[in-house]
Formats: C-alpha cells, structure tokens, sequence
C-alpha cells in the first residue's frame, strides 16, 4: 500500500497533468473515463494517461490516495482537480482552460 | 443488484437533509443515472467537497452496486 501510494505521487508529480482512467485515450473502456478524454483533447493539452484496469493496486490505490470513489480522475500539477463531472463544470466555465494554461503544461 | 432511483434519493436526501434531488435516468437501463442535487450544505464548499458529501451518501456502494452516477452540485440563490 506504502508502494502503491508513493508510485501515485510520483506519478501525479512527474506529470504536469495526469488522467487516471479505465482503458486508454484511444479505448476508453467507460463512458465517465471517455468524456474526460474527450475534454482534455479540446483543451489541447498533453497529459499522461493511466489505465487502471492493467494495476488493480493503483486502481485501489488512487481513491483511498484522493478519497475519491470512482474514476476518472484528474491531477493537475500534483493536484486532484476532480472526476469527469467537475471537469465538465469546468470546462464549461473556463476554468479548466485557465488551470491549465497556469498549470504550464504543453500544448498538444 | 442495480440500486434502484428511489434508493439512490432517499440516499442522498438522507446525508443532506433538505436537498432537492433530481434524478434522471441516462440509458433507460436503472443503472447509469444523473443526480442534480441542490443544497444549503454546499454553500462555501468547493466541487470536489460538494461532490464528496453526494458520494458519502452511497458509503461504499459507489463504483460498486452504484455502477455510474454523473453528479451535478448547485448551491440555492
């Protein structure tokens, strides 16, 4: 469990922004997991990706390491910015945009 | 076993007393469902805290017998 969290704070501190997630970019495996996708994508971002369903550690792992009980999950600049649903509210007001526009993460 | 509509706003009606929760049924199957929940409670909260005291209604059922919950948190005007 010591292992599992301290691979999730280099994993989320490695990567200006990180996607926790059920399958991959290309085959997101979850309808949640796809929309967040899809907001990153429009957000023109680059961000690291992680399936959760290859590591079922870290799938454990990341909602005890949030206390957040589902996923997606996104971490901007080591932070947990919320699931695809505050990402949504996000967007749609802006704010994410301007998170990540102050957060330096490169364009995609 | 799905947790069935009415379960879900007794649920979260339960943890907030007072909320106004609408439900919305996404694919017709009682299984993947939209919450809007309106609440005193989240008043000087950010989203994520809002969202959290919807899913602490649901203690360990979501992700698990809640399969999919799309959550939307107002604060009353």
């Amino acid at each position: 469990m010591a292992d599992t969290n301290e691979k999730i704070a280099s994993l989320v501190g490695d990567n200006d922004v990180v996607l926790f997630m059920k399958g991959t970019p290309l085959f997101p495996q979850c309808g949640f997991s796809s929309r967040a996708v899809a907001i990153l994508d429009h957000c023109g971002v680059q961000y690291e990706s992680v399936d959760v369903l290859q590591d079922m550690e870290i799938r454990q792992g990341i909602k005890a390491y949030s206390d957040w009980p589902t996923i997606p999950q996104l971490y901007i600049k080591g932070e947990f910015v919320g699931g695809s649903d505050i990402m949504m509210e996000m967007f749609e007001a802006g704010e994410l945009k301007q998170l990540l526009d102050e957060s330096g993460a490169a364009k995609a | 076993m799905p947790m069935r509509g009415e379960d879900i706003i007794t649920a979260i009606e339960t943890a907030l007393p007072g909320a106004k929760v609408e439900l919305t049924d996404l694919a017709g199957d009682d299984n993947h469902w939209a919450a809007r929940v309106t609440a005193e409670q989240f008043a000087g909260k950010s989203r994520v805290q809002q969202h959290k005291m919807v899913y602490a209604a649901f203690g360990d059922k979501m992700g698990g017998e809640l399969h999919a919950l799309q959550v939307t948190t107002v604060v009353p005007t």
